[in-house]
């Protein structure tokens, strides 16, 4: 099976590669547009800032590459959010495949969110033996709003997506490559489908 | 919920383990990477490793270090220690470090810590804050611990956060190795002032030393070293106790 992380400007590719070989998987870490399209799982990493992730995803035409994606994609944090519709981080226009907005938290909680938070009503193959209320590593400043393609939801002041998916496009906002074991099991889920 | 996080923190010099008693008389606690696996199985929420080397060779053995800890521990880590700029930060996170911690480089140079936030988002940046009472105040101490200055923590708490901070690391160094517990009111005091999560460290000797500097210093993490190191409190044990008094944790 071939695996490609998507390397962009910013991101933790190499964590969530590491993550990968301790199941078994050698990942590809590339921006090559003929590697990505023809890998069999797309992993599309992200730590960083939304506009300037956005702006390297263009000027490398990647961002049409992923969209027109037909095998299954996995976004995880900031991946996760620029596969929605828009960002409030530096007002940016993200990859439309999730319909909602990304809104930054209200400063009534500490933000950045940073820290092992519960994932509820789980409800997607990639989420299998995954039990309610299992503790997922999250580190973030923005979130996705709730919408049909939720398919996990986390409180953090207020209840927002920590997991999406619509076809063959996932996204998680914790990172399974930090999550112990049972992040672990969400990319064995993955990697699978 | 978001829970309270436990942080082991190792001290690192030539790739070894090591853990100072008010950062002086260096002793060895063993292999990095055998006691960041032992923490990740026993339950610690996140690993802060901080290298106080100082030789040439340093960059390239931490480099090192950092790689095979991300190879083998399936937790977040941070990595602090004598990082001075944006390409010193990009080395270690390429390295497979999920943080960086900056403190003396970004007091010299508070833009640093614009830069990396920009470059890399503020989640990844800590600024370690070591601090010490006196004259009735707490004041900012830079080269871990050996240079006063006449900042006041909580002002350069606020400054750091509006350059980009995303997470503080606090240390007393009037706590630290004492094993009297943390110093709960200057960490109250930064934690309620500013927007992002304190990491409170110095001063850990029982488990309720945790349960205190979670309720009353209104800590988001506590981190500790010799305890941890040399077993005095075992992780889960520790945690069992603080869900006990009701204190939202991992288990």
């Amino acid at each position: 099976m071939k695996v490609a992380i998507v390397k962009y400007n910013s991101g933790n590719s190499c964590s969530v590669a590491f993550a990968l070989e301790r199941i078994g998987i050698s990942a590809l870490i590339t921006s090559e547009i003929d590697e990505i399209k023809t890998a069999d799982k797309i992993i599309f990493p992200g730590v960083g800032e939304a506009s300037s992730a956005m702006k390297f995803l263009r000027d490398q035409k990647l961002d049409k590459v992923i969209v027109g994606l037909k095998q299954p994609v996995l976004g995880i944090c900031l991946g996760m959010q620029l596969l929605c519709e828009k960002s409030e981080e530096g007002n940016t226009d993200c990859l439309g495949i999730f319909k909602q907005r990304v809104l930054k938290f209200s400063e009534e909680n500490k933000v950045p969110q940073i820290g092992w938070n519960t994932i509820s009503n789980l409800k997607s193959p990639i989420l299998k033996n995954v039990k309610e209320m299992e503790y997922m590593y999250f580190v973030h400043g923005y979130y996705a709003e709730k919408s049909v393609d939720t398919i996990a939801s986390t409180n953090y002041g207020l209840e927002y997506s920590s997991a999406l998916q619509k076809d063959n496009f996932y996204g998680v906002q914790f990172h399974p490559e930090k999550s112990s074991d049972a992040g672990q099991k969400i990319l064995e889920n993955f990697i699978t489908l | 919920m978001l829970t309270k996080r436990i942080i082991p923190c190792l001290d690192i010099k030539d790739g070894r383990t090591v853990k100072g008693v008010n950062f002086e008389n260096i002793r060895d606690a063993g292999d990095p990477i055998v006691l960041a696996i032992e923490y990740s199985k026993q339950g610690a929420d996140e690993l802060v490793f901080l290298d106080i080397s100082a030789t040439n060779e340093k960059r390239k053995t931490l480099s090192e270090v950092v790689n095979r800890i991300a190879k083998n521990i399936n937790i977040p880590f941070t990595v602090g220690g004598g990082i001075s700029s944006v390409e010193d930060v990009y080395e270690i996170l390429n390295s497979g470090a999920d943080k960086v911690s900056v403190n003396t480089s970004a007091f010299k140079n508070p833009s640093l810590i614009n830069d990396l936030a920009k470059r890399y988002g503020s989640q990844c940046v800590v600024v370690a804050i070591d601090t010490k009472f006196e004259n009735d105040d707490w004041y900012v101490y830079l080269n871990g611990g050996k240079v006063k200055t006449e900042k006041k923590a909580a002002d350069w708490a606020k400054e750091v956060v509006g350059l980009g901070a995303g997470e503080i690391l606090l240390t007393s160094m009037n706590n630290d190795g004492t094993k009297n517990g943390f110093a709960n009111d200057i960490t109250r005091a930064i934690s309620e002032s500013v927007t992002v999560p304190i990491i409170a460290s110095g001063g850990a000797g029982t488990m309720e030393h945790f349960k205190d500097v979670f309720v009353t210093g209104k800590a988001d993490a506590a981190l500790a070293a010799s305890v941890f190191h040399f077993k005095e409190i075992e992780i889960p044990t520790l945690k069992k106790y603080l869900n006990e008094q009701k204190i939202t944790i991992r288990l």
